[in-house]
């Protein structure tokens, strides 16, 4: 017999209902809550028997027409790439600033995802960023993180 | 009430003020097209130049930044399937195949005519109504609006799930389920932290919808990159075409405003419920009320799909300016914070206001007239302009979507976690997306988790612990009944295909 990826998706539905259940029950309410017609466990009890039901609902009734992916045209390299590079861009963004982090991110999204064009690859990360910068920190005052200009004294 | 109105009249056409309208629409265009700067970012930021300003003039320029964020939301709605706000994910059901199959320019120009009209139809309606509308607000209890959130959950999932109900349901929990972390909002309780500090004030909206609607889309996007099929339809994204609306489109508009425009309303006036519900309700209303044939073009690109939600959105703004004004009660997320500085003013909106402040009163209705001819005036010559954003080739639109999501979250926080969480939940939103599982009715479930909390604890406290307060009012049985009806119909027409 075999399983479709929407019913495994259901299955995994119901054991994160069931997690999200037990968590629930590890809700520490006040003492004088515990037996109130409401406390902070009531609407995520009824949410998590909800989802299990639907969960159950979807894993039991016969499928109509379960969704059909292609894997062999799913571009999982580029989009892993990019997955990862946007992780190191949130993992340097706070300690590098925003301006060089922020670049680097763009240059190597550009040239992972296929870019050659270097004048364009640069226009649109270094002089972009450095524009927008001033339109947020400059003109509306919101202010951007940023160690390395403040050490150069670019920013305050 | 003439004396009130013209001396709204003679507030409204000052020099300055118009001038005040004129740069809120412009600014609220351009930071709500931006994704993650919605109408409360922009608001908020205006509120410090406010500051200096005659109450009246402030709010009218806070008046003018809100409806032009909430057409700009629509116009990134449109172009990059990435709502700005939650009151225009509606609106990209049926405005972003639109722009897929090359009528962004159509698509732009359709939303800018129902917003100019939805917010024109609604201004008439806050001046002749407000006093009585606010009555009628009043009469809505706890119990009705728990009733009117699970109809607005019940009537999204069914109208974008494609035929699976039950996934579009599962979406619903999984979107309550992101809501209820961090401080129940009563006792402070943590709930679902996992002892992590950064959790504790909960998952932000703006998290929520850069996660699952602009990154999770610029990774289908690059995902897809190899499907010929996808390819195709990326091709045809770079096409413009014209902004010029034929016969054919022009009718289907023109029948779609009007019942929007009166839905979107009452429902803007609405304590709590806003644009969100009011898009939402108006396009499910509009699925029931076009023909068969037209039904199939739901989500597909459907003029009436785009029109009625767009009209809709624009109309509940000007509506939660009733509860805002006469109660004193703000109708949504950003009408709150425009008490906040209305408050800042030394001015405390409520039932007396346009007795006291008649000048703020009416002031801020004749400008909304003015603020609604100049958004069109703006944005119709401008939409081919802003249409070129599509042009823009894939290696450098997706990467550039990525970034101001991640600064989206960044100007918020100034927080790793947060990043990561972003990635996190958009990772899994492509995944199901992949798979048919609908997102929008994970972020309005997500959006009214708190509220929906809130309303249940309130009947349930009034009555008890027992569930009769589901049915021991009218109001509250009606809307029941209307949601029981949607679940029935989903069911016979689940059956109906099977045979």
């Amino acid at each position: 017999m075999r399983i479709s990826i929407d019913k495994i998706i259901s299955l995994l539905f119901f054991i994160l209902s069931a997690f999200y259940l037990y968590q629930t029950h590890q809700i520490e309410v006040f003492s004088f809550d515990e037996n109130a017609p409401f406390n902070a466990k009531t609407f995520p009890t009824f949410i998590a028997y909800i989802g299990m039901f639907l969960s159950i609902l979807y894993l039991a009734l016969p499928e109509r027409a379960p969704s059909k992916v292609d894997h062999k045209v799913l571009d999982y390299k580029s989009t892993l790439s990019l997955v990862i590079i946007t992780i190191i861009y949130g993992f340097v963004i706070l300690k590098v600033g925003f301006f060089f982090s922020t670049s680097l991110f763009l240059l190597l999204s550009y040239y992972f995802l296929g870019e050659r064009r270097w004048i364009w690859m640069f226009v649109l990360s270094f002089p972009f960023v450095a524009t927008f910068m001033f339109l947020l920190h400059g003109l509306l005052d919101i202010y951007l993180r940023d160690p390395i200009l403040k050490m150069i004294g670019i920013i305050g | 009430m003439i004396e009130g109105i013209l001396i709204g009249l003679q507030t409204a056409l000052s020099f300055k003020n118009i001038l005040m309208v004129m740069m809120g629409c412009f600014f609220g265009t351009i930071i709500g097209m931006l994704p993650g700067l919605g109408p409360m970012t922009a608001i908020a930021l205006m509120i410090t130049i406010t500051y200096g300003f005659e109450p009246a003039t402030g709010l009218i320029l806070m008046a003018g930044v809100y409806y032009g964020a909430v057409f700009g939301g629509s116009t990134s709605s449109i172009l990059i399937n990435a709502p700005g706000v939650p009151g225009t994910v509606a609106t990209s059901f049926d405005g972003y195949p639109m722009a897929q199959q090359g009528k962004a320019g159509k698509a732009l120009a359709i939303a800018a005519y129902s917003s100019f009209a939805g917010g024109t139809i609604s201004a008439i309606f806050l001046l002749f109504a407000a006093p009585s509308l606010s009555k009628v607000s009043l009469a809505f209890r706890s119990p009705d609006y728990f009733a009117l959130m699970v109809l607005g959950l019940t009537a999204v999932s069914a109208f974008s799930s494609k035929g699976q109900f039950l996934k579009a349901m599962m979406m619903v929990i999984l979107g309550l389920m992101l809501a209820t972390v961090g401080q129940d909002s009563l006792s402070d309780i943590t709930r679902f932290t996992f002892n992590n500090m950064n959790l504790t004030d909960g998952i932000s909206f703006v998290l929520v919808v850069m996660a699952t609607f602009a990154m999770s889309e610029a990774l289908t996007i690059i995902l897809k990159g190899k499907d010929p099929s996808r390819a195709t339809e990326q091709i045809s994204l770079s096409k413009l075409g014209s902004i010029k609306l034929d016969k054919d489109e022009r009718n289907k508009m023109l029948k779609s405003i009007p019942r929007s425009s009166v839905l979107g309303f009452l429902i803007g006036v609405l304590p709590g419920a806003g644009a969100t519900i009011a898009s939402f309700l108006a396009y499910g209303m509009e699925r029931n009320y076009v023909k068969e044939d037209e039904k199939k073009l739901f989500g597909k690109g459907s003029v009436h799909g785009l029109a009625a939600p767009e009209t809709a959105n624009n109309a509940a703004c000007s509506g939660s300016f009733v509860p805002l004004l006469t109660l004193g009660i703000p109708g949504s997320g950003t009408t709150a914070v425009m008490l906040g500085a209305l408050l800042g003013f030394g001015i405390q909106p409520g039932p007396r206001l346009y007795m006291t402040n008649p000048e703020i009163f009416w002031s801020v209705i004749m400008s909304m007239y003015i603020g609604m001819v100049i958004l069109l005036i703006l944005n119709l010559p401008l939409i081919p302009y802003i249409a070129r954003v599509l042009a823009t080739p894939k290696n450098f639109l997706i990467p550039l979507i990525l970034f101001f999501s991640v600064t989206g979250i960044y100007l918020m926080s100034f927080n790793n976690f947060d990043i990561f969480l972003m990635i996190g939940i958009a990772v899994l939103a492509t995944f199901l997306r992949l798979y048919n599982f609908p997102m929008p009715p994970l972020i309005l479930a997500f959006v009214l988790g708190g509220l929906m909390e809130e309303n249940l604890r309130r009947s349930l406290l009034i009555s008890n612990g027992s569930f009769n307060f589901l049915w021991d009012r009218p109001l509250t049985a009606v809307i029941l009944v209307f949601t029981i009806s949607i679940i029935s119909w989903q069911i016979y027409s689940s059956f109906k295909k099977k045979k």
